[in-house]
């Protein structure tokens, strides 16, 4: 892992304490057995408030501890080992990007303090079908109004404030929307990793406009990618760890099962990608903190790297434990429901892979 | 990368700048090193006034103690001279087996007579060494070797063969490992050093699938090496040899992780333009290829970001980091990837061997092509290397019995 300056080590090293102690895999299927409206536990959620993770990308003069991106990705990282579900991507680091990036003073000092604090949540509404296609949205905003549908929105229904892509009179560009204007109409999607997520229709829903147009959704996104990356990283770290550790106990023809070759060699690999995967994400990290002008190629490496290597651990979590992979008592469905998810998330392998190719002119 | 100097190296920077402009011949700027060229002809003036000059100097070898000749330098200063030897076109001359593992080996394991008599030559480029290690029966379980050495009093008998010796054909000194003792694996082996010029040597080298020979077979009878040049004790070599291999894995990691380059300089994506087209939206045409166009060039990224994370982490965490264990592997399939679909590119134009109707990159990605299939056999193969990881890195057992 990167070379941590004495803040990013504590920081890290807390987020691990609190997740062993307060949210091991237990607490996310105990999220998921109650059916939580939410998509995630509200005490929780106030924890890690209270630590100022929900401020570390945010000024402190909004209330925030600026610590940065690469600092918020590695307690993203220890978020997704044991799959805990939270705000905190869609509302700390994007909703809060967005309104950094292309706030107004007043939109910026309206919420941010209350996004520091965990007491407001935000979330990005981007997609409009199936596939992420952040330049084909239809939404418009005219006189102030928004109108349009809205799908898979990540933290849909916790959100107090939607962050929206839209064609406003300018072009197209991130809007406000208060989710409790009358023109919003959110429904709960049931997804197969449990995370919380809505599909929302918009009908003259009132809208404040973001400076940046285009290219503050693009700043945006990429942050959001970079985020979803380091959730994964950590929780395809996770499920590779416990693979192994199963590798080490099971038991069959008279030897430990981790003794047989061919699956010593595909542990071998997985960690190989793992390596390579942490380096790709860790550098897109830094590249946002140093507002490199290489951070959209950076970023979808490494949401392109990350996404082929979860699929395939997540898969081989499943396969190396036999039989009781396939349990739903066992943890290894949980891993491979959320790498699916966080693969489509702001794009999927094929679409950085694609836009990686796009940015460099082949 | 970051120097931790300040003033003393900007010092040193000078004056490594100015001894460079000094002696470096201009008629050799940019000129590639000939020592990676295989096929070896008397060096010209030039050459040899460069390898002179660097050889007294001891930048060849430059954080090799002054006291064998070396440059007694720091790492900080070692890079000094490299980053100036680049911007003056000029490659280092003083190279091969006794600089990048041979010697680290003996400066560790030698006496002080050994180091004496044996440095020196290394660091002027005066004396090429060669590795007798693999045997016909001995590749990845390299300690099964046979070749024996008898000992006769002040000297020892050799009798046996090697093979896969680089350079064996212009090699003056080889560094070899015999067994002494039939009875036991790991400790009947012994560290022996002798000269490549007697008659009970014999060099043949190995047409490759790439047509050339940079590897031979090497056969002993009756070959002499005397007692003052047995390395570390009597059935001591299987310690000495494995600390020798670490240091020719590093040395490979510096070229690439061993995947080094074969074949084309120009990228992918340029290559594919030229010889595929794109459309009208400037993409590559071939919708296929040019997916697994971006996912090699994505992984050779990944690779690169890792060799830089490795070496940030080595110097400021409390060790070498897990990440060094992956990048042979890593860096190998990568460059082979590259390899295959740079013929995949070039179409029938991939296909040539020599001559007309083919350019001389194109017959260069071809010999290149098939000469890259050797690095992930050797230098610890593929499988070797997952069954490092796996079992020294992730810990699952081992049930060979294996040192």
């Amino acid at each position: 892992m990167a070379v941590l300056s004495e803040e990013q080590s504590m920081l890290r090293d807390a987020a691990k304490s609190w997740v062993q102690e307060k949210s091991p895999v237990t607490a996310f299927r105990k999220m998921r057995d109650s059916g939580a409206e939410l998509g995630y536990d509200a005490n929780a959620w106030n924890e890690m408030a209270e630590m100022g993770w929900a401020g570390v990308i945010i000024p402190e003069e909004y209330g925030g501890s600026n610590f940065g991106y690469l600092s918020l990705g590695l307690i993203l990282e220890e978020l997704g080992r044991t799959l805990t579900a939270s705000p905190l991507l869609a509302s700390g680091l994007a909703a809060a990007s967005a309104l950094i990036l292309g706030g107004s003073e007043a939109q910026k000092s309206t919420w941010l303090p209350k996004i520091a604090e965990g007491t407001a949540v935000g979330a990005l509404a981007i997609d409009e079908g199936a596939h992420h296609a952040p330049e084909k949205a239809t939404a418009v905003v005219a006189g102030g109004k928004l109108t349009g549908k809205k799908t898979f929105v990540l933290e849909g229904m916790a959100a107090d404030i939607l962050i929206v892509s839209a064609k406003g009179p300018d072009g197209l560009g991130l809007f406000l929307v208060r989710s409790d204007d009358p023109g919003v109409a959110r429904t709960r999607l049931h997804l197969a990793d449990s995370r919380g997520a809505a599909n929302i229709e918009f009908k003259n829903a009132q809208a404040e406009a973001l400076s940046g147009g285009a290219e503050l959704i693009e700043k945006v996104l990429d942050r959001a990618r970079a985020g979803v990356a380091a959730e994964m990283l950590g929780s395809a770290v996770q499920a590779f760890e416990t693979t192994l550790d199963y590798l080490k106990v099971r038991v069959q023809f008279g030897q430990v099962i981790g003794s047989f070759q061919a699956l010593q060699h595909r542990a071998a690999k997985m960690f190989t990608d793992l390596e390579l995967s942490r380096s790709a994400v860790e550098a897109a990290l830094a590249a946002i903190d140093a507002d490199s002008p290489d951070v959209p190629e950076l970023v979808s490496l490494a949401k392109a790297k990350m996404g082929d290597t979860f699929h395939l651990v997540s898969n081989e979590m499943v396969q190396m434990h036999g039989g009781i992979g396939m349990t739903d008592a066992h943890d290894a469905g949980f891993y491979l429901k959320r790498a699916r998810a966080a693969e489509a998330a702001f794009g999927n392998q094929a679409f950085h892979r694609d836009r990686y190719a796009r940015i460099q002119g082949y | 990368m970051a120097d931790f100097g300040g003033a003393d190296l900007d010092a040193f920077r000078t004056e490594a700048r100015d001894w460079i402009a000094a002696n470096f011949p201009a008629g050799l700027k940019g000129r590639p090193n000939p020592m990676m060229r295989e096929e070896r002809t008397a060096p010209s003036a030039d050459q040899e006034a460069w390898r002179l000059a660097m050889g007294e100097k001891g930048w060849g070898a430059p954080t090799w103690p002054a006291a064998y000749g070396g440059g007694g330098l720091s790492g900080g200063e070692a890079r000094i001279i490299q980053q100036e030897l680049n911007k003056a076109g000029a490659y280092n001359p003083i190279g091969g087996m006794g600089v990048m593992m041979f010697g680290p080996t003996l400066l560790e394991y030698g006496t002080e007579a050994q180091k004496q008599e044996h440095i020196p030559a290394i660091v002027r480029g005066d004396v090429q060494w060669c590795q007798g290690f693999s045997e016909p029966g001995a590749g990845s379980d390299l300690a099964s070797l046979q070749t024996k050495a008898e000992d006769k009093g002040d000297h020892f008998l050799i009798n046996g063969q090697k093979i896969w010796t680089s350079g064996a054909q212009f090699a003056d000194w080889c560094f070899c490992l015999v067994r002494t003792d039939t009875s036991k694996k790991h400790e009947g082996i012994s560290f022996v050093l002798f000269t490549m010029h007697q008659p009970g040597v014999e060099v043949r080298p190995i047409k490759l699938i790439s047509g050339n020979s940079p590897f031979c077979e090497t056969f002993f009878t009756d070959a002499v090496a005397k007692k003052s040049d047995l390395v570390g004790p009597l059935n001591g070599g299987w310690t000495i040899a494995k600390r020798l291999l670490q240091h020719e894995r590093s040395g490979l990691s510096g070229a690439g992780g061993g995947g080094g380059f074969f074949g084309m300089q120009k990228p992918l994506e340029t290559l594919a333009k030229e010889y595929v087209g794109v459309d009208d939206k400037g993409r590559i045409s071939d919708a296929d290829l040019r997916t697994r166009i971006i996912q090699n060039l994505i992984d050779t990224r990944a690779f690169q970001q890792t060799a830089v994370r490795a070496m940030m982490e080595a110097k400021g965490n409390s060790g070498p980091s897990a990440a060094t264990s992956i990048m042979k592997n890593a860096g190998t399939r990568v460059m082979q990837d590259r390899a295959e679909l740079t013929l995949e590119i070039m179409g029938s134009q991939g296909l040539g061997w020599e001559g007309e109707g083919f350019t001389g990159d194109e017959i260069a990605a071809v010999r290149g092509w098939l000469g890259g299939k050797a690095t992930t056999i050797y230098g610890g193969s593929q499988e070797i290397q997952s069954n490092i990881i796996s079992k020294r890195i992730l810990g699952l057992p081992d049930l060979t019995n294996n040192h």
